[in-house]
């Protein structure tokens, strides 16, 4: 380090600050600078690879620490107490002895930060110290060195499944077609490889990759945190640009895979890579219950304050009544007395002093104690933890656990949170015409039967939904034992699978419909593959485009991921259960050729599959026979492919595609090889790819044709989206058909709509080669474009999908998880109102809505869908109206509400108006679920807001996909689903699960645990200290309001902090009131909670009064029964103390539910602590505490029979009310909780029945069967009078003004 | 969260792997431990309080407690207990002249005379108390201003007493050190009582009153002690230090007659400095001995307490009490506790009949719940 001058310094500083904080930012490489001093370093400024995610350092951890614990307002208030303790005039304690308390919980807390923080500092030397690989012109080569070594503008070479140690912008790669693939896992969970590209147009990239030769100038925007979005340009010396964006960066954090070594030039480093700054620590949400608590700790400041005040005015009382000056009067050292106005103002300090532990000091530390423990047993719950993804229950938030159980409304996502996210091929329609695929309809419906007899058994009528799914299976019923068999298999097979995104057999097998098949076969040998030309038959090409139209990446299935652990995989090949799909191919293989039958039959688990299947096998043959016999192996080569999608309808098409025959083989950035069903391998060269986006709700890819030379773009799409860009129809080129084709696929996509399907329109479109130069000019300017680019992309593509020809359409079942249903039902029971809110289509979500029980068929269903404000205003009061009415119907008292809504985005946004709102809230409090269909992520989660703000409740979202990122943080409880579609969800939300159906679990059970235990510790706690300090405080009356302690100082601290501290801690970790099976049995117990629930106005304050008269009992009966004996001070304050203590936790033996061994340790444990460090004191301590000096005087109280009769007789008398209430509240008007206790006590199958009956019972009361006065969709037609105004013209009329009720004779969805 | 969150995933895999050690040994396995802690099914014992279920416990704390308050009544009764208030407040009484006429340091005592009968015999040890009322020897400041140590005999607190003896450490015009130092010793309770009989033939005999063991054991023997070593005389190992200022005679002068109670270690002493509890209190002063034949210690008849009135009480409206008293185990005379267990016990049997009768309308349900566990 050479000697610098400070100004230079400062200049530096200044300078790195400016470059810094510039827009974009120029870097070059540093090897020609590779040795030169620092000031040298073009990229000097810039921050290095080194992180620090420490908070302290060795040396001001002690400073900063406190300045971090002073931030709270309790630790300042009894360190302010303290000092006022040094004051020799107010002081109450031996001032040093009064800083132990606050002393000893600041440095607890201080441990656990700092063990805390040094965990951090260990992984940051960790991840510091990680090799990688750098290039150094001086030795030619890439050296090893550390991460926090590498800076900006350096070369890192990273190799197959190392962690990218920077950002790099990627120069080179071993792929040939100059790709990376990347696993993103550690930064947003997601499992799929993600393909990156080199930054074209760098020169002969391929021919190896020579850093030294780099010496173009990389201009980036300024670091920030987006992590799927990045901007920069490489500026070649001749001045000519080349674009770059996130497809060319390599992460931070990152694995590579798949990919032998990729060269990367770093572009940020450090904290500022896109890793690094999406880092922003761990949340902190305040509780429902903290925020209430903190008010009742003003409540107790407030009564501090007055029992203060009562103690200043007595002590002036006191002593203004003093005839003389008494040889107790001690004066100061100059022998002088204060007036007696003074005396008492310094008294009401003291009395601060004395009785500051009112406020429980220790309680902040034990929530936070007690939220771990909660926590502990959250995530160690077996019952939420999934198999299939090896996750438990993750709590990212560690202080709302007892918000769990007083959540009043559920805002869920649908697609992969009701639904698994896991697309299945259910059905499509290929011009017009339906193919319904009921062989696959069937295999689903197996799969789709309860798994087992015992499920839920007061969730009988459960399967009434469910019978909808499996209407196509009449009929057609295989014997029962294979029925079993197959879904024994395909659950194994689905475990087995796990490890691979979206190939789980489900997916992947999809039983070809015959019908389509023939057509296929007929239109293959009739033209196709002769001519190859423009008369391609459009089922062909409808497979075509969904074997193309994606962005699936194709991987070996053997050698897709190769990990550290590679049993999965080896598994996976090993498995004998094989994919259901692979299982008929083989089987169809197995009739041509003889040599794959001795290969099979070796196995007798296929074998006996084989032929349990053998009827499908049987009719594939009418596909298979067309494959040439050469090209046996390269099915079996096929077969091992693996698909990994971004969104899994694309990978559920391109199975559907490969079932067919239409094999995609591989896929590079420029090609897309595709294997038809003659076997014959087309390569199409991949022009573009015009990616989905939300806006636009479509996605095209534009390839070449390799045999008719013609440019083709094939676009999927939402229907709406698609179906308004259609041109020509393609029927038009047909001469035999004439049908519209539209009409037809439009008619087909509403009944799969109906049925729940997800659809997705085909469509074609050929473009001519003038017409795709000049675009292709148009879309590289947009590429290179700085500004805006993504508005400019969107725009070519825009400009491209026009005059669409439909080819088809397609229906994808998304599966509702497991339990869903049962989850549903068992929130709604529990009072917890549920909205689903989703961007599907109105049918389908309807129809989804009844599967998953979130609309019941007796439902009274309102469904909301009109375009302007007036009928939106018109159907909300009608409604208004008409709920009011129905519920103040004298018919209907005592029944439950089974009113729904549903409601779609537009009229959403409409009801959210300001003037709306108020009414639109008023009639979703009515409602006990509530659906809205095609809203945006932003309408979520201010329908969450709405709620939350107007109605002033708990609520929880929780959603799995970015989109539901907004919504989960706008709730006060945020749950995230580790499923499909990557970790954003997870991310964002304060509880992560694996399925939805764990809600039901960590709601209804863990949420009314942590509820519970925590607010009956907290009205404990507050019992306990004001009980505690009571003592003291009628003391005051006795000793002229002096301030005098009876219990030695020392004592009086250990029993806070330990004689008394941990058996609350215990009861907020371990107590358990109800049992996990009446919990989940009754939900309607999770009410409670719900609300005020039992941490309330009237609990807290009948605590406090509680604490007085306990108080009161535990001083009074010692002191009349030493009343005028020659009991000396501290003697007194022993039996005083000890029954304190027995009344104190026996207080605590009354509330505790159930009694584990854990319990009796630590109460027992308390007990005997209590009696051996007192006697251990009271042995020692001769005059090591004056003025008490406790010698001898626990031993002389213990041998004298008074200490236990009093003792006994105020633990008696303090307990007996509370006892006696409770008791007699239990006999004679038992809480529900009460009846959930005892039907914990009978043995299982009595309380399953008891559960039952009692369900019948309640399920059976509000049977009476809401029956309309008049339906009002008529009335409504009338109130156009009221706007004439608004109406321009007979439009109104004409709106979709709809609110229809739907009742059981609802609309089944039309099948074919 | 990046960094830290491939950070925190692979801690997560330590921890679970940690967790996890007992179980199958999977590498990357998170699945909890099936253990009855972890998955809160620790077998437990559920009581719940209702009428059927908590009826013994009324009954038997009722059928307990009331027993136990008859024999403290009993017993409490059986103590026999006199009373005399010597204060002079009303002009009539003997000591109205030495309460008015009182000063601190007035170096020729006051003597008064009161005369009582006892009706009844008192048999066994009589203990004889002196009682203050108003007097708060529990005020804050009071019960502080002492110093342990010196009275421990540790040599330098003797000279140079604790701060919190202040205004009494240390003499104003001598600068000496006071030893024993502080508000409490200042203001030892210095009256001395003498109880001579009146035998029914005219004579009067002194009373034998006992003045060792009136202390604790502990008090006499561990915290009290004087300074120096055994060898040197008491003057001598006091020397250098100044009496309180109100008392008349130096610590080492507190009992001529023996010297084993004298110093520090003087009971009298030792038990005045054990602070009441209670502004009104009683401290032990003598003890008369039961005598070995069976004659009663105290018989009845007429009694005279000659009282050598030093301390004042005026000034704080107290008044001082001189009390005799036979003591049983449960100590001196006091029916409280055998009156409240009576009535706790009586109240938990009345609340056992009233939950009896509730059980009998409402518990019906229960009943058939309560099969144990």
């Amino acid at each position: 380090m050479t000697w610098r001058s400070p100004l230079a310094l400062v200049r530096d500083a200044l300078q790195g600050q400016r470059a810094r904080e510039r827009e974009l930012r120029s870097l070059v490489s540093n090897l020609p600078y590779e040795g030169q001093e620092k000031g040298k370093q073009p990229n000097r400024f810039f921050l290095s690879n080194a992180i620090k995610t420490t908070k302290y350092s060795l040396l001001l951890f002690l400073p900063m620490n406190l300045y971090e614990q002073f931030h709270r307002l309790a630790n300042l208030y009894f360190v302010g107490l303290a000092i006022l303790n040094f004051i020799p005039v107010v002081n109450a304690f031996q001032p040093e002895v009064a800083l132990i308390p606050i002393c000893v919980i600041m440095f607890l807390t201080a441990l656990k930060d700092g063990w805390e923080d040094f965990r951090r500092y260990q992984s940051d030397r960790k991840v510091n110290n990680t090799p990688c690989f750098v290039y150094s012109r001086r030795e030619k080569q890439y050296v090893e060195r550390r991460w926090k070594d590498v800076r900006v503008g350096d070369f890192v070479r990273v190799v197959s499944n190392e962690i990218v140690p920077a950002d790099l912008l990627l120069l080179y790669s071993s792929d040939p077609n100059g790709v990376c693939h990347l696993e993103t896992a550690n930064l947003d969970g997601e499992t799929n490889l993600k393909q990156r590209i080199v930054v074209s147009g760098l020169g002969a990239a391929n021919l190896g990759f020579e850093p030294e030769s780099f010496n173009s100038a990389v201009v980036c925007e300024r670091p920030n945190s987006n992590l799927n979005h990045f901007k920069c340009f490489v500026e070649k010396p001749d001045k000519d640009k080349v674009g770059a964006s996130i497809e060319s960066l390599l992460l931070r954090g990152c694995t590579v895979r798949n990919t032998n070594h990729a060269v990367g030039f770093v572009v940020y480093a450090g904290h500022e890579t896109k890793a690094m700054l999406n880092n922003n620590g761990s949340r902190y949400k305040r509780s429902k219950l903290e925020r209430k608590l903190n008010v009742d700790v003003f409540f107790c400041l407030i009564l501090l304050f007055a029992m203060c005040l009562i103690g200043a005015f007595g002590h002036y009382l006191w002593l203004e009544s003093l005839p003389g000056v008494p040889s107790f009067l001690v004066p100061d050292s100059n022998g002088h007395l204060d007036v007696p106005s003074l005396e008492s103002f310094y008294m009401f300090f003291t009395m601060i002093i004395l009785l500051q532990i009112l406020i429980p000091i220790s309680l902040y530390v034990s929530i936070e104690l007690v939220k771990v423990g909660q926590i502990f047993f959250i995530t160690n719950d077996i019952d939420l933890y999934d198999e299939e993804t090896d996750s438990r229950v993750q709590c990212r938030a560690l202080n709302i656990t007892e918000d769990l159980g007083q959540i009043e409304y559920v805002f869920s996502d649908k697609t992969g949170t009701l639904t698994e996210n896991k697309m299945v091929f259910r059905r499509c329609s290929v011009m017009g015409t339906e193919y319904p695929h009921k062989e696959n309809a069937i295999r689903l419906d197996v799969i789709d039967e309860p798994e087992s007899e015992e499920e839920v058994i007061f969730n009988q009528h459960q399967q009434l939904p469910r019978s909808r799914w499996s209407l196509e299976a009449e009929g057609i019923s295989p014997p029962d034992t294979q029925r079993h068999g197959r879904r024994r298999k395909s659950k194994v097979a689905a475990n087995a699978h796990s490890d691979a995104a979206f190939s789980s057999p489900l997916e992947t097998e999809v039983i070809p419909d015959q019908k389509l098949l023939q057509q296929i076969s007929r239109a293959e040998s009739s033209g196709g593959r002769r001519d190859g030309n423009r008369s391609f038959d459009p089922h062909l090409d409808f497979f075509l485009a969904l074997a193309i139209c994606n962005t699936v990446v194709v991987s070996a299935e053997n050698a897709h991921r190769q990990r550290e652990c590679t049993s999965p995989q080896s598994s996976q090949m090993r498995n004998p259960l094989e994919t259901f799909s692979s299982l008929v191919k083989k089987a169809g293989a197995f009739f041509q050729r003889d040599k794959r039958n001795r290969t099979l039959s070796e196995d007798p688990v296929i074998d006996s599959a084989k032929t349990e299947d053998e009827a499908d096998a049987n009719r594939l043959r009418t596909c298979s026979l067309h494959a040439p016999s050469q090209n046996g192996s390269a099915i079996v080569e096929a077969e091992e492919l693996c698909y990994e999608a971004e969104s899994p309808d694309e990978a559920a098409l391109v199975y559907a595609a490969r079932a067919y025959g239409f094999i995609l083989l591989a896929r590079t950035p420029d090609s897309v090889t595709v294997r038809l069903p003659s076997g014959e391998d087309l390569v199409f060269e991949v022009l573009d790819t015009l990616t989905f986006d939300s806006n636009r709700k479509r996605m095209s890819v534009l390839v070449r044709h390799p045999v008719t030379k013609d440019y083709v773009l094939y676009t999927k799409g939402a229907d709406y989206s698609i179906m308004e860009l259609l041109g020509t129809p393609y029927a038009e080129n047909f001469s035999g058909i004439e049908k519209n084709v539209a009409a037809d696929t439009q008619y087909h996509l509403d009944c799969y709509a109906k049925e729940g399907l997800r659809t997705l329109c085909i469509t074609k479109k050929v473009v001519s080669e003038s017409t795709y130069q000049s675009w292709l000019g148009e879309r590289k300017r947009a590429q290179a474009a700085m500004e805006c680019r993504e508005e400019l992309i969107m725009q070519t593509a825009v400009q491209l999908e026009t005059n669409l020809t439909l080819l088809g359409a397609t229906g994808i079942e998304d599966r509702l998880q497991e339990k869903v249903p049962d989850t549903i039902v068992a929130l709604r029971e529990a009072g917890i109102h549920v909205w689903v809110l989703t961007g599907d289509k109105p049918e389908t979500a309807v129809n989804i809505g009844y599967a998953c029980r979130l609309l019941e068929e007796e439902d009274l269903v309102i469904n909301m869908s009109c375009k302007n404000k007036v009928t939106c205003t018109a159907i909300l009061d009608c409604t208004l109206e008409e709920v009011r009415r129905y519920r103040d119907d004298p018919r209907n008292a005592g029944t439950t509400q089974n009113i729904s809504l549903v409601i779609d985005g537009n009229t959403l946004d409409m009801a959210k108006s300001p003037d709306l709102q108020e009414r639109f809230v008023e009639l979703t409090k009515h409602c006990r679920s509530v659906l809205c269909c095609r809203v945006t992520p932003l309408q979520k989660s201010a329908v969450v807001k709405l709620v939350r703000e107007k109605l002033k409740v708990m609520t929880l979202a929780v959603g799995d996909g970015a989109n539901d990122v907004n919504m989960i943080q706008a709730a006060d409880v945020g749950i995230g689903i580790s499923g499909q579609e990557g970790m954003q969800a997870v991310m964002a939300s304060d509880f992560a699960i694996s399925r939805f159906k764990h809600l039901k679990k960590l709601v209804l059970v863990h949420g009314h645990w942590c509820y519970t235990r925590l607010a009956n510790m907290i009205i404990y706690f507050f019992y306990k200290n004001v009980a505690y300090v009571n003592l003291l405080f009628w003391y005051q009356f006795f000793c002229g309001f002096t301030a005098t302690t009876m219990i030695d100082y020392w004592l009086m601290i250990f029993f806070n902090l330990f004689f008394t501290s941990t058996p609350p801690i215990m009861f907020g970790i371990f107590d358990k009131d109800v049992s996990v099976e009446v919990l989940q049995g009754v939900p309607e117990l999770y009410r409670t909670g719900q609300g005020k629930g039992e941490y309330n106005f009237l609990t807290f304050w009948i605590a406090i009064l509680d604490a007085f008269y306990q108080s009161l009992v535990c001083f009074f009966i010692p002191y009349l029964a030493y009343q005028d004996s020659d009991v000396d001070l501290f003697t007194f304050g022993t039996p005083l103390n000890t029954a304190a203590l027995f009344t104190i936790l026996l207080h605590l033996g009354i509330e505790i539910k159930s009694w584990t061994l854990v319990h009796w340790i630590i109460m027992l444990g308390s007990v005997a602590l209590y009696f051996i460090v007192t006697l251990a004191y009271t042995a020692t301590c001769v005059t090591c505490n004056p003025p008490s000096n406790p010698y001898w005087i626990l031993q002389n109280q213990m041998a004298d029979p008074m200490f236990y009769l009093i003792v006994t007789l105020c633990t008696v008398v303090a307990l007996l009310p509370r006892y006696t209430f409770h008791v007699l509240k239990n006999s004679v008007a038992p809480s529900p909780l009460l009846q959930g206790r005892q039907l914990d006590r009978m043995d299982p199958s009595t309380r399953d029945q008891w559960i039952k009956e009692w369900r019948g019972f309640r399920g059976g009361a509000p049977a009476k069967r809401y029956e309309l006065s008049d339906p009002p969709s008529p009335t409504l037609e009338t109130p156009v009078d009221f706007f004439p105004e608004f109406l321009p013209d007979s439009n109104f009329m004409g709106d979709d003004l709809s609110l229809n009720v739907i009742t059981e004779s609802r609309q089944r969805a039309v099948h074919t | 969260m990046m960094a830290s969150s491939y950070n925190a995933k692979e801690e997560d895999g330590h921890h679970s792997g940690s967790s996890t050690h007992g179980g199958t040994g999977a590498p990357k396995n998170k699945k909890p431990d099936n253990t009855a802690f972890k998955q809160q099914r620790l077998p437990a014992w559920q009581p719940i309080l209702t009428a059927g279920t908590v009826l013994p416990a009324f009954f038997v704390i009722g059928l307990m407690f009331i027993p136990i308050g008859i024999g403290l009544y009993v017993t409490s009764n059986n103590i026999k207990e006199y009373e005399v208030d010597y204060t002079g407040v009303e002009p009539n009484s003997p000591c109205y002249d030495c309460a008015n006429n009182f000063t601190w340091n007035s170096t020729t005592p006051c003597v008064c005379t009161v005369t009582f009968t006892l009706t009844q015999p008192f048999e066994s040890n009589v203990y004889m108390y002196y009682g203050l009322s108003n007097f708060y020897q529990n005020h804050r400041r009071y019960v502080k201003s002492r110093d342990d140590s010196q009275l421990n005999g540790v040599q330098s607190s003797l000279t140079n007493p604790s701060k919190e003896c202040e205004p009494y450490r240390t003499n104003p015009e001598t600068k000496q050190p006071i030893a024993p130092c502080g508000a409490i010793a200042n203001s030892l309770f210095n009256d001395t009582l003498e109880l001579y009989y009146s035998q029914p033939d005219g004579n009067t005999s002194k009373v034998t009153l006992v003045k060792t063991g009136i202390a604790w054991y502990t008090d006499k023997h561990v915290k009290f002690r004087n300074p120096g070593n055994d060898k040197d005389n008491l003057t001598e190992r006091f020397k250098g230090t100044a009496k309180p200022v109100n008392w008349l005679k130096p610590v080492y002068e507190l009992d001529p007659s023996d010297s084993e109670n004298n110093g520090f270690i003087n009971e009298d002493f030792i038990v005045w400095m054990r602070t009441a509890a209670l502004p009104t209190f009683r401290k032990l002063y003598r003890i008369i001995q039961k005598k070995p034949d069976s004659t009663p210690t105290l018989a009845s008849g007429k009694y005279v307490l000659k009282i050598t009135y030093n301390y004042p009480v005026r000034s704080f409206d107290g008044r001082k009490r001189m009390i005799l008293s036979t003591i049983s185990w449960m100590g001196g005379k006091n029916p409280f506790l055998g009156i409240a267990y009576i009535t706790v016990g009586s109240i938990c049997f009345f609340l056992g009949v009233v939950l009896l009768i509730i059980h009998h309308k409402y518990d019906t349900r229960s009943n058939s719940a309560d099969i144990p566990n």
